[in-house]
């Protein structure tokens, strides 16, 4: 067959690779030219999926992120401060307000005390509140950092920063630059997969940018499954088609597109067999990896598939470890319904309830398996809650919230490469900065990125004549997270 | 090269975080507020290569760089890429033949103006400018009811685009129709444009606060669509980067901040007659119906509307009476799209000032909801009995459809400066203006949308006329000569052909904004016409093709792509306007909003319309217009992505809509052509790409064909249920070995793309 086509040019090939492997050194990049007369069928789309080398040894291979948009309330689940009791009901000391320049800081704002209760758990005793009782099990399988800081405070601009590393449109997602940095193992699978969480409609998501690929090739784009029925929309052949009907107008396409592109050249038309080829495959895959029939019924409950309250989020757990186990790069699940400017207690508890027990599960049946010591696991948030209650809704006892705080939040690791059991960072007394070891967004995607063997400042793709990065222009890496 | 990359480094660099407003004013002033002039055109060699100024500009840049354009594209691409681009329409077979074979010197600018003539260039161009104003046929957030008249504003845009309508009166009717001296009900429907900003009748929405919502909107749609600046950076705090204050930001948003939404009878055409009819009946039966109680009922309804008031002003006081004012803001019209607030409005209003119709409403709305003032006092005037026997004299009453609009506030409310963004918090007070960067005053003490509407369409404003030619000439060309659309401030990307953007801008304002000219213009040129072949020589030099040296390819908007597979086999509606229709799409698309809103497909030529009149929900839009990168129906949205993935493959393949258009296709392929199996394919082709199929293709596409008519000649089970109800002539393994072929030219990546 590829006798009677045209592959690219050669500078077309070269200039893709350059792209493609993009700061991966010369050794991908010589090793895929050498390989290029025996290039079979696959064009060069197929070779950027193909996993690459990294910069230098991994510690991960695949990443979980369990996004938990809206912005969870770090004083109510992770960071216990006693001192709040003491101030409850009153302005914030002043000193906490020089230099602070932010909209949502208001005056009238006044300290509120968690009402949760706290408890340290595991060898490393770390702090859970009575809200997160099954991830406080896997304490000493935690690293949690308590000085996250981000640079903006509403909600969208915030999770474009922590998924694309700016607060704007117009940059590629975390899982893009990831699955671009290694291609993707998975022959039959994207290479990103999203999945979003039951909202009954509310939550503050800020939708599909955050799984961009923008100026990366659309190949390196997230995938959003669903949990239940088909997977994806339009993955069943329609009726009268069977999968040997279904083969044969692929490979008619796939020729005629080939064809094509011999006159027009248009790099599109290998993007789009790519895509189509890669449809065909997860036609067959996707079913398989829905079907839960193979599963215990052990693990099945561990995950809170079979209870009302668990089974949306526990089916997505469940099928992120599925998915990690057939090879795919980076699953990101998203649940955004965390924003609790009112009503906290109830609402925290009700988020909760539908996450701990499968978050928990996740991490546990990883390690079961073997699977986290090459799966990274990542829960968070965009930003924080403020330690005053929320002074723009009325704040009845016991129905006050919190508002968004961008200058100190908690997010926990675990898995492939993470020093766990410990705590990073401090916070100040009443939880409103980081007084000790900080952690920038962008530091904390360095340190991911490392832990996948890729420099996060190599790690480049040249866009409107300038060489962009998921750390945008800073980030370093987090030293003691590292095991 | 350099140069830009320079200005790039400047601007960078200017545009420091954190850099304050003193500074920027300090600079030199930005491009985009300097007023454009048309340059001279630039001198160049390859003169004979010039059709118009606009290849004067694109090739001076060229020559500088040692560039050669392109060719031009031959007919066959041409006239599909002008169909596509003018009326987002394949072009049929024989209007290609005809072209081809049409050796005048002008066949190239006959068919230009054809298409531009033709109804369908309105369909095609509305489809951008809704995608701008967020167009949807739901109220969005939570509850997301429906609005079975938003509609009435998207046909306004049709038919203005088809009649040419200049963009200056385009966008005084829009954004101020209502204001216009003896305002005529089509120019209240053109302000129907504002009225696509959602609407929340959530329990508990604070209704203040979401009237808020809805006039930031407004004023930032102002600053996207005319502005090309990011205003909305500037409501919690000055702009960062462009000058802009809050004070700006206020004084635009005070423009919109007395505009009140109401919807208008609106009658369609046959309408107005029988409903006048009927309309004095019911109202003598409403006055039988109610004038044994009347005095009571008025007495009783003054005590309920002054219980309201007091709630209204004194929040906290009586929580029963803090909900009955909340909900007549959240369910007054609800269903059907009314203003939520008008009821509100109403009230606020002494009876004597309301009109008659003002009176009704809120009668009808009391009598239904009234009860709390005086349970005893309501069941004894025996008020629910009144108004289900209202509600039955209604029923007589023939439909008049409504319409959508603005009108000024009755209470007009005071205008200040939100501080840090928070209309809780009021600051200074401030007038209606416009931001002063621009340096204008307005001739009234009491500025209104009309003059605001007026001044951004008046030679004084340097920027919208270029927002507006840049748009244009990305839907042209894949991008803008300024590709950061939206943004035009210090933060956007400076254009790739600044003179070539200023000429056209003046050029436009100077033809009196008419875009249909300003659509010949570009489409005229020999820059357009360039083959869009990739270019070896270019791929290093410029990858982006911002230098012009060749067209673009560009796969087509989600919509375009199922009415190009509607109109390859024939199905496709040519009927224009109308409320909008439901085609088929899975069921658990729909299960997943909240609001569970029906989705009741639509029958018979409904379910072939083109996909500008799909009905849009905003909690769970149409699934495979979303899977081709149509916009999140509740933000504006000034470029689509054009993304390229595996689901968008199984939509093609699998989706009910497309193997419903293959087997029509099929069907068309073998009822038009008896010619045997070549010319057939040849037909198939024709129909999809416009063009006959290479000797490989052909070959290809018969292996293809022999072997689905053996395959499917061993199941005929398969071949019965992809056969059409009314399919005698062919036998059907033959039948469904084309619809095989027919879903493959569906699906080929040349169908969805426009080269």
């Amino acid at each position: 067959m590829m006798n009677c086509l045209h592959p690219l040019t050669l500078q077309q090939r070269r200039l893709f690779l350059q792209q493609c492997a993009g700061g991966l050194g010369g050794t991908a990049l010589i090793h895929m030219l050498q390989s290029e007369s025996q290039a079979n069928i696959p064009n060069e789309l197929t070779h950027a999926l193909q996993p690459k080398m990294a910069h230098f040894a991994p510690k991960a291979k695949n990443v979980i992120f369990l996004f938990m948009a809206g912005a969870p309330s770090q004083l109510d689940l992770f960071d216990p401060k006693p001192k709040m009791r003491e101030l409850h009901g009153q302005p914030l000391p002043a000193s906490f307000l020089t230099d602070l320049d932010d909209a949502l800081l208001k005056g009238s704002a006044q300290v509120f005390s968690s009402p949760r209760s706290f408890t340290r758990h595991g060898q490393c005793g770390m702090d859970f509140s009575d809200y997160l009782p099954h991830l406080a099990q896997r304490a000493d399988d935690l690293c949690m950092i308590r000085t996250m800081f981000t640079d903006v405070s509403n909600h969208h601009p915030a999770q474009l920063l922590m998924n694309c590393g700016i607060p704007r449109f117009g940059a590629p997602s975390m899982g893009a630059w990831v699955t671009y940095g290694l291609g993707n193992p998975s022959h039959n699978l994207p290479g990103f997969v999203v999945m979003l969480s039951n909202s009954t409609g509310t939550g503050d998501l800020g939708g599909t940018a955050l799984w961009d690929n923008a100026f990366l090739p659309p190949i390196y784009r997230g995938v959003t499954f669903r949990s239940t029925g088909e997977p994806i929309l339009f993955l069943s052949n329609p009726r009268g088609i069977n999968s040997t009907t279904q083969r044969a107008r692929l490979s008619a396409i796939r020729d005629l597109n080939q064809l094509r592109h011999r006159v027009t050249e248009d790099p599109e038309i290998n993007a789009r067999v790519s895509a189509y080829e890669l449809a065909f495959r997860m036609q067959s895959a996707a079913p398989e990896l829905i079907d839960f029939s193979d599963e215990t019924e052990h693990t099945l409950n561990s995950y809170g598939v079979n209870d009302e309250t668990t089974r949306w989020f526990g089916s997505n757990c469940l099928l992120a470890r599925r998915m990690v186990e057939r090879g795919v790069r980076f699953v990101q699940l998203y649940h955004y319904t965390w924003d609790d400017h009112a009503d906290l207690n109830k609402n925290l508890k009700r988020n909760c309830s539908m996450t701990d027990q499968p978050a928990a599960a996740l991490i546990q049946d990883l390690k079961q398996r073997g699977l986290l010591e090459d799966t990274l696991v990542v829960w968070g948030g965009e930003f924080g809650r403020t330690p005053m209650h929320e002074v723009r809704r009325i704040n009845a006892a016991g129905r006050e919230g919190r508002d968004h705080h961008p200058f100190s939040f908690t997010m926990l690791l675990a898995g492939a490469g993470i020093k766990t059991g410990q705590i990073i960072g401090q916070t100040d007394e009443l939880g409103y900065h980081g007084i000790e070891d900080k952690v920038h967004v962008h530091d904390l995607q360095a340190t991911l990125l490392h832990l996948l063997g890729l420099d996060h400042t190599q790690l480049t793709y040249r866009f409107q004549g300038r060489d962009f990065r998921l750390t945008d222009i800073g980030g370093k890496i987090v030293s003691n997270i590292l095991a | 090269m350099y140069h830009r990359l320079l200005i790039l480094m400047l601007s960078a660099f200017f545009a420091v975080p954190g850099s304050s407003f003193s500074q920027n004013k300090a600079l030199p002033q930005h491009w985009s507020f300097i007023r454009p002039v048309k340059s001279p055109q630039p001198e160049v060699d390859l003169s004979e290569w010039l059709e118009n100024p606009i290849d004067s500009f694109v090739l001076a840049s060229l020559e500088r760089l040692q560039i050669t354009p392109s060719t031009r594209a031959d007919p066959i691409t041409l006239i599909r890429r002008l169909s596509l681009d003018l009326t987002g329409l394949p072009p049929d077979p024989q209007h290609v033949q005809s072209f081809i074979s049409d050796q005048r010197p002008d066949a190239y600018e006959r068919l230009v103006d054809r298409l531009l003539a033709s109804p369908h260039y309105g369909e095609r161009w509305a489809r951008p400018w809704l995608d701008l104003c967020h167009y949807a046929d739901s109220d969005g957030y939570l509850t997301d009811q429906l609005r079975p008249y938003a509609w009435r504003h998207r046909q306004w845009v049709v038919n203005a685009l088809n009649q040419d309508m200049p963009f200056d009166q385009f966008t005084v009717e829009q954004l101020a129709g209502d204001q216009l001296p003896h305002s005529r009900t089509d120019q209240k429907i053109a302000t129907g444009f504002l009225r696509h900003t959602l609407s929340n009748r959530e329990g508990g929405a604070d209704l203040e606060e979401f009237r808020v919502k809805q006039t930031l909107d407004r004023t930032r749609m102002v600053g996207d669509i005319w502005l090309g600046l990011t205003i909305g950076c500037a409501q919690c705090h000055d702009h960062k980067y462009d000058p802009l204050t809050q004070k700006d930001f206020f004084q635009l948003y005070s423009f919109f901040n007395n505009a009140d939404e109401i919807n208008i009878n609106a009658p369609l055409p046959g309408e107005e007659g029988p409903h006048a009819v009927q309309r004095v009946r019911y109202l003598k039966k409403r006055h039988e119906i109610l004038a044994p109680i009347e005095r009571d009922l008025i007495t009783l309804q003054d005590r309920w509307e002054k219980k309201m008031l007091y709630a209204a002003h004194n929040p906290g006081k009586d929580h029963r009476w803090d909900r009955q004012w909340e909900l007549l803001g959240l369910i007054w019209g609800g269903g059907l799209g009314e203003g939520q607030l008008e009821g509100v409005e109403i009230v606020k209003v002494p009876r004597a000032n309301r009109t008659t119709l003002q009176n009704e409403r809120l009668q009808d709305y009391f009598l239904n909801h009234g009860s709390l003032v005086d349970p005893k006092e309501f069941s004894r005037l025996e008020l629910g009995e009144h108004a289900s026997n209202l509600q039955q004299a209604r029923k007589d009453l023939p439909s008049m459809a409504r319409a959508p609009t603005l009108k000024t506030a009755q209470n007009q409310r005071p205008n200040y400066i939100h501080l840090r963004g928070e209309f809780r918090s009021p600051g200074m007070a401030i007038k209606p203006n416009i931001p002063a960067i621009f340096s204008v005053s307005l001739n009234s003490d009491s500025p209104t949308r009309l003059d605001l509407a007026r001044w951004l369409v008046s030679p004084e404003n340097p920027i919208t006329a270029r927002v507006l030619v840049n748009r244009m000439w990305q839907e042209f060309f894949g991008q803008g000569l300024v590709d950061t659309p939206e943004d035009f401030g210090m933060r956007g990307n400076p254009p790739s052909h600044g003179k070539l953007l200023d000429w056209l801008a003046v050029d436009l304002v100077q033809g009196g904004w008419a875009v249909k000219r300003l659509h010949k213009i570009i489409v005229m040129s020999a820059t357009y016409r360039q083959s869009s072949k990739t270019r070896e020589d270019l791929l290093e030099q410029d990858p982006g093709n911002r230098l012009l040296a060749r067209q673009t390819s560009m796969r087509l908007s989600a919509e375009t792509i199922r009415d190009s597979a509607l109109k390859a086999s024939g199905l496709l509606s040519n009927r224009i306007g109308g409320p909008s229709v439901f085609p088929p799409q899975p069921d658990r698309v729909n299960m997943e909003a909240f609001g569970s809103n029906p989705w009741p497909v639509s029958e018979g030529e409904n379910r072939y319309r083109r996909g500008l009149y799909t009905f849009l929900l905003r909690t769970s839009p149409y699934a495979p217009f979303t899977i081709f990168d149509a916009p999140n129906p509740n933000q504006t949205c000034a470029r689509r992505n054009r993304s390229n993935t595996p689901l968008q493959a199984l939509t093609l393949l699998n989706d009910e809509v497309f193997l419903e258009a293959a087997r029509h296709l099929a069907a068309r392929i073998i009822r038009e052509s008896d010619d045997g199996l070549q010319a057939r394919i040849t037909l198939g082709f024709r129909l999809c790409l416009a063009r006959e199929p290479s000797k490989e293709e052909s070959r290809r596409l018969t292996s293809y064909f022999m072997e689905q008519v053996r395959i499917f000649n061993s199941d005929p089970q398969a071949s019965s249920i992809l056969s059409l109800p009314g399919n005698t002539t062919t036998e059907s393994d033959t039948f469904a070995a084309w619809v095989g072929v027919s879903s493959v030219l569906l699906n080929l990546h040349e169908f969805i793309t426009r080269e």
